[in-house]
C-alpha cells in the first residue's frame, strides 16, 4: 500500500521520547514541563532537560484534568481534587463528602476552579470562596466564560448558564438529548456541546438561537477553539471538522472546513496557541500538524500503533505533547 | 475484538435476590476480579472488588426513536472504569429492581465508546418462585425482565410445592422460552452457569436451540454440560413432558423457521421495516438465517429498533441448512411477522 503522506514534511525526528508506561488519558504544559495524565493514579513530569518522573496524585483512576498556566487539576473516582504544579508537588483541593467520582474539572479567570460529583457542580473562586449547584441530572461537562465567573454546565436535555457569584438564578438553556463536553467561545458569544448523538450542538447566547452541527461518524470528543477563535476543531470524523465561527451567526447555515482525511477516526485535537495550525490525533497514532487557511500538512507522528489519547501544545507554540493509549509518549520541539 | 470487558447484568425484581446472588459471586474463590456496578450503595461491603454507585439515568436518544435509549450514568462509569481497565476481569451491572434492561443493553450498542472497549455478556434475571406470578400481573417490570433474560434463576424454589414451582415456570416458558433456566435455593448455582455466557455474541446464538427446538416438544435434555456442581439442584433434568404450556396474553415469542433458503435482498428490507414499525414491542430478537447462494451462516440479535448482524462461518458439510429467528415482545402481530417471513424465501 502506498503511504499518501509519504512525501509531506516530517517532524518525527523532533520527539523526544517520554515512557508514561500506562494509557495517557490527557497532556499538558506546565511552562516548559510537559505533563501528561495517567488513566490510574498518577501523572507524569517531562522537563524539558532531565529525567521524566511520576507524580501519584489519586488513589485510583482520574477521570478529568485541566490547566492554567501554574498548576494541573485533577479529579479522580476518589472523590478528590488534586492540584499539581510544575515541581511535582500536590495538594488535595476538595474531597467529597460522600467520595464521590469528581467527573469533571474546569479552572477559569483569576485562579476560579469548578468541579462536579453526580448531579452537583462546586465553584471555588481564587479568594476561595465556595459555591454549590444542584443540576437537574448527572454533570456531563463543565467549561467556563472567558471572562467573569460564569460556569456552563452541560448535562440530560440542556445546559445550565451559572454566575456563580452572584444572587441571580442560572440561566438554563434547553435542547433535548444528553449534552456531554462544552466548550464556550473565547469571545464569550457562543457555547458549543457534544452529545450523545454524533452531533454537537450551540447556542448564541446574546439570542439563545440554537445551532446543530451534524454529519458525524462517531460521538465527539475533542472539541478546540483555534487561536483567535476563528473555528472549531472537532474530532468525531476520519477528517479534521472545523466550523467557522468567525461570523457574527457562526456556523448557522453554513459547512464545516474539512482536512486531513485519513482512513481511521480523529481522536484528539489541539489548535495552536498562536496560528491557525491544529495538531490532530487519529486511532492508529499518526498525528498531523494541519494548517487551517490551505490544509497543509506536516507529519508530527507516524500511524502505526495504538490510538492518540492526548495532545497539548505549550503556551509558546512550541512543543507539542502527544500521548497513546499504549502508553507511549513524546514531545515534539518545534522552537 | 477478543480483549472487551464483558458485562453480565444481574436483574430482577425487588426481593428476588440480585444481592444475595451478587454476594455470592463477590465471595466465592474462582480467582475472578469484578468491577461492580450497584444501584444501592452500602448494600454490599467487598473490600478488593471495584464499587460504584450508578443513578440509572435514562436518556433518549435523539433519532426520533422513542425506545432507542441509553444509560447515561453507564456511559460515564464504564468510561471511567476503563482507565483503571486491567485492575479487573468482568464487569457486573445491577439494576434496581423496577429498571427495565433494555436501556442497558443499547447502551453497548449505541455509545461506540462503551462498545469499544465493553461487551455485554448476558442478561441475568432473578425471580422470586413464590412471588413472581403475581409480580407478572401487577408489574410490567417483572415481565420485561423475565422477557429480556438471558439466564433465569428461579429461586426461592423451596418456599414453594412442586405443582406451584411447575406453574411458576411454565409461566416463564410462556414468556421467554428460550432463556436458561435454573432453579435455585438462595441463588446457589455454579457460577459458570452464570458469568461469562457469552449469550450476546453472535457467534453463540446456537446457545438458543435447545429451548429453540422445545416450543413443539420441549424436550430439552441440557444436562450436557458442568455436572460437577453435586447438589447443586444447578443442573437441570427437566423432563418437561409435564409441563403445561401457557400463553402470556400480553408478552410471547414468535418463532420461525424454513429450509428453504432466503433472499437477502429481500429478508433485509422486511425486517428493517419490522423493526422499524414494531420496534417499541420487540424486546429481543435473535436469528440465524441460510441466504440462497451464500456458503457461510448468518447470525443477528437486536433490542428494539437496533439490529446487529455478521457472516458467522461456513456452514459444516452435513449440517442442516435453515433460518430460525425469534422475537419475544408485547402482543407482537404473529401472522404479519409469519408472513412476511413466509415472504423472505429466494
Amino acid at each position: 500500500m502506498t503511504d499518501p503522506r509519504a512525501n509531506i514534511p516530517s517532524v518525527v525526528e523532533r520527539t523526544r521520547p517520554v515512557k508514561a508506561g500506562a494509557p495517557v488519558v490527557a497532556a499538558h504544559f506546565l511552562g516548559q514541563t510537559a505533563v501528561f495524565v495517567l488513566g490510574e493514579g498518577a501523572l507524569v513530569l517531562a522537563p524539558r532537560a532531565g529525567e521524566a518522573r511520576s507524580v501519584p496524585a489519586h488513589g485510583g483512576a482520574i477521570l478529568s484534568t485541566a490547566a492554567d498556566a501554574d498548576r494541573i487539576v485533577t479529579g479522580g473516582d476518589d472523590g478528590k481534587v488534586v492540584a499539581i504544579d510544575a515541581e511535582g508537588h500536590s495538594t488535595t483541593l476538595a474531597t467529597d463528602a460522600k467520595q464521590r467520582w469528581i467527573d469533571h474539572v474546569a479552572v477559569g479567570p483569576a485562579g476560579a476552579l469548578a468541579w462536579s460529583a453526580g448531579r452537583e457542580a462546586f465553584v471555588r473562586t481564587g479568594k476561595g470562596s465556595e459555591r454549590t449547584l444542584e443540576v437537574p441530572s448527572t454533570v456531563g461537562g463543565l467549561a467556563f466564560a472567558p471572562k467573569g465567573l460564569r460556569l456552563a454546565i452541560a448535562h440530560y436535555n440542556g445546559l445550565t448558564l451559572w454566575f456563580a457569584n452572584a444572587q441571580s438564578e442560572p440561566e438554563r438553556l434547553q435542547w433535548k438529548g444528553s449534552h456531554l463536553d462544552v466548550v464556550v467561545s473565547p469571545d464569550g458569544r457562543f457555547v458549543i456541546t457534544s452529545m450523545q448523538e454524533p452531533t454537537l450542538h450551540g447556542w448564541r447566547l446574546a439570542d439563545r438561537k440554537d445551532m446543530r452541527m451534524s454529519g458525524y461518524g462517531a460521538r465527539v470528543r475533542a472539541l478546540d477553539f483555534s487561536a483567535g477563535g476563528k473555528w472549531l476543531a472537532t474530532s468525531g470524523s476520519t477528517q479534521l471538522i472545523l466550523w467557522p465561527f468567525q461570523g457574527k451567526d457562526g456556523p448557522m447555515g453554513k459547512t464545516p472546513r474539512i482536512l486531513a482525511p485519513t482512513e481511521v477516526q480523529a481522536e484528539v485535537v489541539a489548535c495552536h496557541p498562536k496560528q491557525e495550525v491544529v495538531a490532530v490525533g487519529y486511532a492508529d497514532g499518526l498525528v498531523l500538524l494541519v494548517r487551517i487557511e490551505d490544509g497543509a500538512e506536516v507529519l508530527a507522528r507516524k500511524g502505526a500503533g495504538a490510538p492518540i489519547t492526548a495532545l497539548a501544545w505549550n503556551a509558546s507554540g512550541t512543543a507539542l505533547a502527544v500521548g497513546a493509549e499504549d502508553g507511549e509518549a513524546g514531545v515534539i520541539d518545534l522552537g | 475484538m477478543s480483549d472487551k470487558v464483558p458485562v453480565t447484568v444481574l436483574t430482577g425484581y425487588l426481593g428476588a435476590g440480585k444481592t444475595t446472588l451478587l454476594n455470592r459471586i463477590l465471595s466465592e474463590p474462582h480467582g475472578q476480579k469484578y468491577a461492580v456496578i450497584v444501584n444501592e450503595f452500602g448494600e454490599i461491603g467487598i473490600d478488593n472488588d471495584l464499587v460504584v454507585g450508578a443513578d440509572e439515568e435514562v436518556f433518549e436518544m435523539n433519532n426520533g426513536c422513542v425506545c432507542c435509549t441509553v444509560r447515561g450514568d453507564l456511559v460515564r462509569i464504564i468510561d471511567g472504569l476503563m482507565r483503571r481497565k486491567g485492575k479487573f476481569d468482568a464487569i457486573i451491572v445491577e439494576t434496581t429492581g423496577l429498571a427495565d434492561p433494555a436501556p442497558v443493553a443499547q447502551t453497548f450498542f449505541m455509545d461506540d465508546n462503551v462498545g469499544r472497549k465493553a461487551k455485554l455478556d448476558a442478561v441475568v434475571t432473578v425471580a422470586d418462585a413464590k412471588w413472581l406470578q403475581h409480580r407478572l400481573k401487577d408489574a410490567p417490570e417483572a415481565k420485561n425482565q423475565i422477557a429480556f433474560a438471558d439466564v433465569i434463576l428461579l429461586n426461592k424454589t423451596d418456599l414453594v410445592a412442586p405443582d406451584e414451582l411447575s406453574e411458576v415456570e411454565a409461566r416463564i416458558r410462556g414468556i421467554n422460552p428460550y432463556a436458561r433456566l435454573h432453579k435455585t435455593e438462595r441463588c446457589r448455582i455454579a457460577l459458570p452457569e452464570v458469568l461469562g455466557r457469552n449469550a450476546f455474541d453472535l457467534d453463540r446464538i446456537m446457545e438458543i436451540e435447545p429451548e429453540f427446538l422445545g416450543d413443539g416438544g420441549h424436550h430439552h435434555h441440557d444436562h450436557d454440560h458442568d455436572h460437577d456442581h453435586g447438589n447443586d439442584h444447578g443442573h437441570e433434568h427437566h423432563h418437561d413432558g409435564g409441563l403445561k404450556h401457557y400463553h402470556d396474553e400480553e408478552m410471547q415469542s414468535v418463532s420461525l423457521r424454513t429450509d428453504q433458503p432466503l433472499n437477502p435482498d429481500k429478508f433485509f428490507p422486511w425486517v428493517q421495516d419490522l423493526v422499524q414499525t414494531e420496534g417499541p414491542s420487540i424486546l429481543r430478537c435473535k436469528g440465524i438465517l441460510s441466504f440462497k447462494d451464500d456458503d457461510a451462516r448468518f447470525v443477528f440479535q437486536g433490542v428494539h429498533m437496533i439490529l446487529d448482524g455478521d457472516h458467522q462461518r461456513p456452514w459444516q458439510p452435513g449440517e442442516k441448512r435453515e433460518s430460525r429467528i425469534i422475537f419475544i415482545g408485547r402482543k407482537l402481530p404473529e401472522d404479519k411477522i409469519r408472513e412476511g417471513f413466509a415472504g423472505c424465501v429466494a
